[in-house]
């Protein structure tokens, strides 16, 4: 699939609370934003690892939580207009004849910029997968860590693992169309919606689907086409499962990703900068927040805001590399404060 | 106060232990290669350790959060996480063995 670029200023990969505020920092200097994030909401970590836990070292925010300091980082930023692409993991970034950058997704998104800001944190959200002997030879045939179409699950046998939000209500989604639908935990506690869980333990009252306590440890089938597995119960017994469609719903893991395939210089798995301009090896691109590493580096949201705004100084100077830039204050200046809605 | 660790080559170590401090932090700072991904804030999982069964009892029941990770990271019967593992006179001698999850691999 190959779609019309989209031409602008900056593309941020990682909309992480490094990358949301990099939005911000990058406004004032009127530099338009476009980010780009595998995870279907912003906030990064904070969303995702931690949304209800508090966080007491962000400046002049005594407490604040995961997502609560992300929504004042988008409504920070809301002005800028940025564009926020989800669901899009970056794999491929090149330089251009012209001095641009294209930047491509998997879903076939394609941007052109003339700089981009690497805001990967610990790298890509991913799939955790269950550690059970051998099933990298049935993913993707009959073995699936999320559900792109519901309609691919239809008169299968379907087994589902775990006991969070997804592995409930795919349980619930999919029970209708699949031929028969079984859920395997390995305890009868979820953290998932309370209404879910209700509704799960209905349907199998109504022998509309079965629950099993208890962890896979094998996979038995051919060819990557999954015919049941064996499973143990919580009393050491070991009993079997026939299903012919596994989805394991364990959580997400950051993993560094394709950033590993971008020609840039990397040191144990972070983007090595400088601490005035938050370069990379490649004049252009930018890493900040937890994916870059210099002397000294913390891994702490609040260095991340600052090297955003030291960044954005420097990204400007790249993309124009004639024009001068006045230092000013959002207290004072009129123009920051008209770029900003406020003047 | 020490505790015993098996690592995943079944080799164990006799490790000095502080009262007060976390399993995890035990481990991790005698340099052993515990991923523990989060520093302890009980929201990665990979700090995860199967505990000797004879001593499962003396240790507290896993709260909620504790048990969410450990159902994201295949946790089993005796499994827990060694952040929220509190060293305590009544503790000298634990016995835990590093879970796969745990065990940091060379990149
Ligand atoms: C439990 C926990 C508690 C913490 N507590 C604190 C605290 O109290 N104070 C503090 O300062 N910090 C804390 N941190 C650390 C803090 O969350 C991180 O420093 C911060 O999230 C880093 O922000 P970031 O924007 O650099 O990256 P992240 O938040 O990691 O976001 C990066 C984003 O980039 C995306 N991404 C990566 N690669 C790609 C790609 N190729 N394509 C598309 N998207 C991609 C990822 O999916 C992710 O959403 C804590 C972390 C954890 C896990
Ligand atoms: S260190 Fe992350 S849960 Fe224990």
């Amino acid at each position: 699939m190959t779609q019309e670029a989209i031409s602008t200023d900056v593309v941020i990969i990682g909309a992480g609370p490094c990358g949301l505020f990099a939005v911000f920092e990058l406004g004032l200097l009127d530099m338009k934003c476009h980010l780009v994030d595998i995870l279907d909401k912003p906030g990064g970590q904070c969303a995702e690892l931690y949304p209800e836990k508090p966080i007491y070292d962000i400046p002049a925010l005594p407490v604040v939580s995961g997502h609560e300091l992300t929504e004042r980082l988008m409504e920070q930023a809301a002005p800028f207009s940025p564009e926020y692409h989800y669901n899009e993991m970056v794999e491929e970034l090149e330089k251009l004849e012209d001095g641009r950058f294209r930047v491509k997704t998997d879903g076939g998104l394609v941007f052109e910029a003339k700089v981009v800001v690497i805001a990967a944190g610990g790298g890509s959200f991913q799939p955790k997968k269950p550690p059970i002997p051998g099933i990298d030879a049935y993913e993707g045939q009959s073995v699936f860590y999320s559900v792109k179409r519901m309609e691919n699950f239809r008169n299968k046998k379907v087994l589902i693992s775990g006991g969070g939000d997804s592995a409930l209500d795919w349980t619930i989604n999919l029970q209708p169309v699949a031929q028969s639908m079984q859920l395997i935990h390995r305890r009868d506690g979820f953290r998932a919606a309370p209404d879910s869980v209700n509704k799960m333990h209905a349907l199998v009252e109504e022998g509309k689907m079965q629950f099993h306590l208890g962890q896979i440890t094998a996979l038995h089938g051919d060819n990557g086409q999954l015919t049941g597995v064996t499973a143990k119960g919580n009393d050491g017994s070991d009993y079997e499962i026939e299903c012919d469609t596994l989805l394991p719903f364990f959580g997400l893991t950051m993993k560094l990703g394709p950033i590993a395939n971008w020609g840039l210089n990397l040191h144990e798995n972070l983007i090595p900068v400088d601490t005035g301009k938050f370069q990379s090896s490649e004049p252009g691109i930018f890493a900040i927040g937890d994916i870059n590493t210099y002397p000294g580096k913390l891994k702490l949201i609040l260095s991340g805001f600052h090297e955003a705004a030291l960044m954005a100084q420097a990204a400007f100077k790249y993309a124009n590399p004639d024009a001068k830039v006045t230092f000013q204050y959002t207290t004072s200046s009129t123009s920051l404060q008209k770029k900003l809605g406020v003047a | 106060m020490r505790i015993i660790l098996v690592d995943g080559k079944g080799r164990e170590r006799e490790l000095e232990a502080i009262e007060g401090w976390r399993v995890m932090e035990i481990i991790r700072d005698h340099g052993f290669p515990i991923v523990a991904e989060c520093g302890g804030a009980c929201a990665c999982g990979t700090c995860q350790v199967e505990v000797d069964p004879q001593w499962a009892a003396k240790l507290h029941e896993p709260r909620g959060d504790e048990l969410d990770m450990l159902d994201q990271n295949y946790g089993g019967e005796w499994s827990r996480l060694s952040c929220q593992l509190i060293m305590t006179p009544e503790l000298d001698g634990l016995r835990v063995r590093l879970a796969d999850v745990a065990i940091r691999k060379a990149a």
